[in-house]
């Protein structure tokens, strides 16, 4: 028995299904500390604001938090595009560009922090 | 399976099929809480990467570049279609996370049963929207 295996559909499981679960829980982690900076500061100005990412831990962890968005958006529409886009050159071409946009967004987000 | 009557609809003397929903009956279709929660859940998701993304790299960055820029993005931001679109962003994000939080459990298999998990759909779609509203708030200044 032969089928041919087509480019957009095989073998994407507990991998990316675990891998939205932990980049999740990255992300709320960043989202409470990001608050806890925003709460602890006594006014926001562009001192305040851009001394929070001055500090190179906080870069660090930014990267990661944007690291682990790009892998979290990309489950996330891959999943719409398997269930929406049935003909498979359009959704070969959608997770493309998306994959291809998302890691621009990271090169955008890593030239933004460290020009701080 | 191949046979020319529509069992999608019950008739006298056959049992009647039931198949998956279609995206484009979603309107048609009274969805259950849970049902609601997850579609914006998806929805929400798809808006925070489409619009969500782009917006917020571009503000972080006018923010944190220096003081002019940060004066750019003040002036932008004061804008308010585009204090609309933060709001929308806003209860996006919210409903995401909470969302979200419920799928985590439900992973967990906290709150599976069917009450269990209209109550706790209630709950993520009640907090979201308060929370975005009092975002909403501070956002067009009224405190």
């Amino acid at each position: 028995m032969t089928t041919s295996r087509i480019v957009v559909g095989a073998h994407y499981g507990l991998r990316d299904w675990l891998a939205q679960r932990f980049t999740a829980v990255v992300l709320v982690v960043y989202t409470f500390v990001l608050l806890g900076w925003l709460f602890a500061l006594p006014q926001l100005n562009y001192g305040t604001w851009a001394g929070i990412f001055a500090a190179g831990w906080m870069k660090v962890f930014t990267f990661v938090a944007v690291l682990a968005l790009i892998w979290h958006a990309w489950v996330g529409m891959r999943d719409i595009y398997m269930d929406y886009v049935k003909p498979i050159e359009l959704r070969l071409a959608l997770q493309v560009t998306t994959i291809v946009v998302l890691l621009g967004y990271a090169g955008w987000a890593l030239m933004t922090l460290w020009s701080v | 399976m191949a046979s020319a009557v529509d069992k999608t609809t019950g008739t006298p003397g056959t049992r009647q099929e039931f198949r998956n929903l279609h995206i484009s009956q979603i309107v048609r279709y009274r969805l259950p809480l849970a049902g609601l929660v997850s579609i914006l859940h998806r929805i929400s998701g798809a808006a925070m990467f489409l619009i969500g993304l782009p917006l917020i790299l571009y503000l972080f960055q006018q923010s944190v570049l220096s003081e002019i820029s940060f004066e750019r993005y003040r002036e932008f931001v004061a804008n308010p279609f585009v204090k609309l679109v933060l709001v929308g962003l806003i209860w996006a994000f919210l409903h995401h996370l909470f969302a979200g939080v419920r799928h985590l459990l439900m992973d967990l298999d906290v709150g599976v049963e069917k009450i269990a998990g209209r109550t706790s759909a209630a709950i993520v779609l009640a907090v979201s929207i308060v929370l975005a509203l009092i975002f909403a708030a501070k956002v067009f200044g009224l405190f």
